[in-house]
């Protein structure tokens, strides 16, 4: 159980460090790219579907859905968005 | 199960790769198609693991999740991003409580540990908050609910109530997992909770409200991560978390507010009470843009301050054809944007870009202020309180000590506003009346246009 409380500070610092060095004019790239890497739920999402016997297969159903339309709609979007960014 | 823990430690460097490479406009596209590699590679771990899975069904999930969000990413507009992450953050933050529910209800009759049971709470609460949060915070974004604040005598004291009924309900649980009732309990006063804490806050204040649901989505997933005592969602929702986390930080601190005073102060409505005091006569002279484009001829410098109203007209475009005719006539450009400018954190910046606007000419708070000082032509299109001067020297202003664009220190100020109504904050700004200062009103794209046909007749 340490070992995944180690993982868990660790990577709130990384994220500190790198996070910090995004400049503004991409923050809200950063938004919607960071929405779509939490749809890193859907890892348990499609776990869910077969652990919860009726229901929970269900509810991993609906989650696997809300969490593809994060990944699929959020790294989607900031494609968009970073594309726009051009240089003179 | 040893593959699958490799494949997940891959996409968790994906993720703080792609991340890191968002530190610079030139390689943050390839590192968003990298995050975004590394997502498929967990996933396709995850289907691969070699457990009895239901593929059809998840099949059927993933398509119906691939046609709305490409459809949304495809045919949402640049100002309505805010929303769009709105919805994002709850759907993100909704994945993440129901895969902890499917988890309680295969494990609750099975005498689950302690560790297992506060988990679950902890990411069902945080889930379901972060959900019906974020639906409030879009309906008020999209203007289907009042942008003004919305309180309820006593509102305080019933959201501490709501939280400890949750706290209560949650230990009970730990004590009885059998009692699906203390279950649906702490479903419901969360659910609640998320609406009640979103409802009070005012328009104004949605950037640092929609930072703040991002980091809960995070902090959610990372949650759910511990339930399932897996690393792939504790590092990604430890990194979402710490980026929301910063993003609100920088919000408040570019409003000058604390976190505190947005979540419970339910003031930055569209109109928050106005002026208590007396309003001071401001001298204005209103100029045409004739006389306008006669100043920009004499300039080397000018500066565009561009302000939310300039993307409510659609006037970026013009913004840019303006800009692009000074710099063909020899003339330095630069566009300066406060941290709060847009509805989001960095959304001006996506609209001007949108405007192929080149990013290096976008200068944020710290990097423009200096060059206020030899800039001969302030151009303010749609901003307002992010210049007001009050907010350096009137103690009695509620901007005071907010972080402002000093554009009065630039020789000629030009300020184009539709009419003299004041900002967000509801008070008069006192720049219009400064000497270096003249006012050109009108609907900012017919006022750029007008004024780019009057340079080529000069």
């Amino acid at each position: 159980m340490i070992d995944i409380f180690t993982v868990f500070i660790l990577a709130i610092f990384v994220g500190n460090e790198i996070i910090n060095k995004v400049p503004p004019t991409l923050h809200t790239p950063l938004m919607s790219g960071s929405n779509a890497i939490s749809g890193i739920a859907i890892v348990g999402a499609i776990i869910a579907t077969e652990v919860g016997g009726e229901l929970g297969s269900w509810l991993g159903f609906i989650a696997v859905i809300f969490a593809t339309i994060n990944v699929v709609g959020g790294f989607l979007v900031t494609d968009r968005m970073l594309k726009m960014f051009k240089k003179r | 199960m040893e593959f699958t823990n490799i494949a997940y430690v891959v996409g968790a460097v994906c993720f703080i790769l792609g991340i890191k490479m968002l530190s610079h406009p030139r390689t943050a596209r390839k590192g968003n198609g990298i995050a975004a590699l590394g997502m498929l590679i967990a996933i396709v771990a995850t289907l691969t693991a070699g457990e009895v899975l239901d593929f059809k069904m998840i099949g059927i999930a993933v398509l119906i999740g691939s046609i709305i969000g490409g459809f949304i990413a495809q045919k949402i507009e640049m100002t309505q991003m805010p929303q769009m992450v709105a919805i994002f953050n709850g759907l993100g933050g909704g994945a993440s409580a129901l895969v902890a529910s499917a988890e309680f209800f295969s494990q609750h009759n099975q005498s689950p540990s302690t560790f297992l049971l506060v988990t679950i709470i902890l990411s069902v609460f945080i889930g379901t908050l972060t959900f019906t949060g974020s639906f409030v915070a879009f309906g008020k974004l999209q203007g289907f609910i009042s942008g003004k604040p919305i309180v309820f005598p006593s509102q305080q004291l019933f959201n501490a109530l709501v939280l400890i009924s949750i706290i209560a309900l949650g230990y009970s649980i730990v004590g009885n997992p059998l009692d699906l009732n203390l279950f649906y309990g702490v479903l419901i006063a969360a659910a609640i909770l998320g609406i009640t804490l979103t409802m009070p806050i005012g328009g104004a204040d949605m950037p640092v409200v929609i930072s703040l649901l991002n980091s809960y989505s995070g902090v959610a997933a990372a949650a759910t991560g511990f339930v399932l005592m897996n690393n792939a969602l504790i590092i990604s929702g430890a990194l979402v978390g710490a980026s929301g986390l910063i993003l609100t930080q920088i919000m408040c601190k570019g409003m000058n507010r604390s976190l505190q005073n947005v979540i419970f102060g339910a003031v930055g409505g569209d109109v928050a009470g106005g002026p208590s005091g007396e309003v001071q006569e401001l001298n204005i002279k209103s100029y045409s843009t004739e006389e306008a484009a006669m100043i920009f001829d004499a300039a080397e410098k000018v500066v565009i301050v561009p302000g939310y109203g300039l993307a409510v007209a659609q006037a970026q475009h013009a913004a840019r054809e303006v800009g692009e005719w000074l710099e063909a006539q020899g003339k330095t450009v630069l566009y300066a944007i406060h941290p709060v400018a847009g509805r989001m954190p960095g959304h001006m910046n996506v609209l001007l870009a949108e405007a192929n606007i080149p990013y290096e000419q976008l200068k944020d708070l710290d990097e423009i202020n200096p060059e206020f000082e030899d800039c001969d032509v302030a151009l303010i299109l749609g901003a307002n309180d992010v210049v007001n001067p009050a907010a350096r020297h009137d103690k009695s202003s509620p901007i005071f000590g907010m972080p402002i664009l000093n554009v009065d220190k630039a020789r000629t100020v030009i300020v184009n506003k539709r009419s003299m109504n004041p900002g967000f904050a509801g008070i008069q700004n006192e720049l219009f009346g400064y000497d270096n200062t003249i006012m050109v009103f009108g609907d900012a794209k017919d006022m750029l246009n007008q004024l780019l046909s009057d340079f080529k007749e000069l």
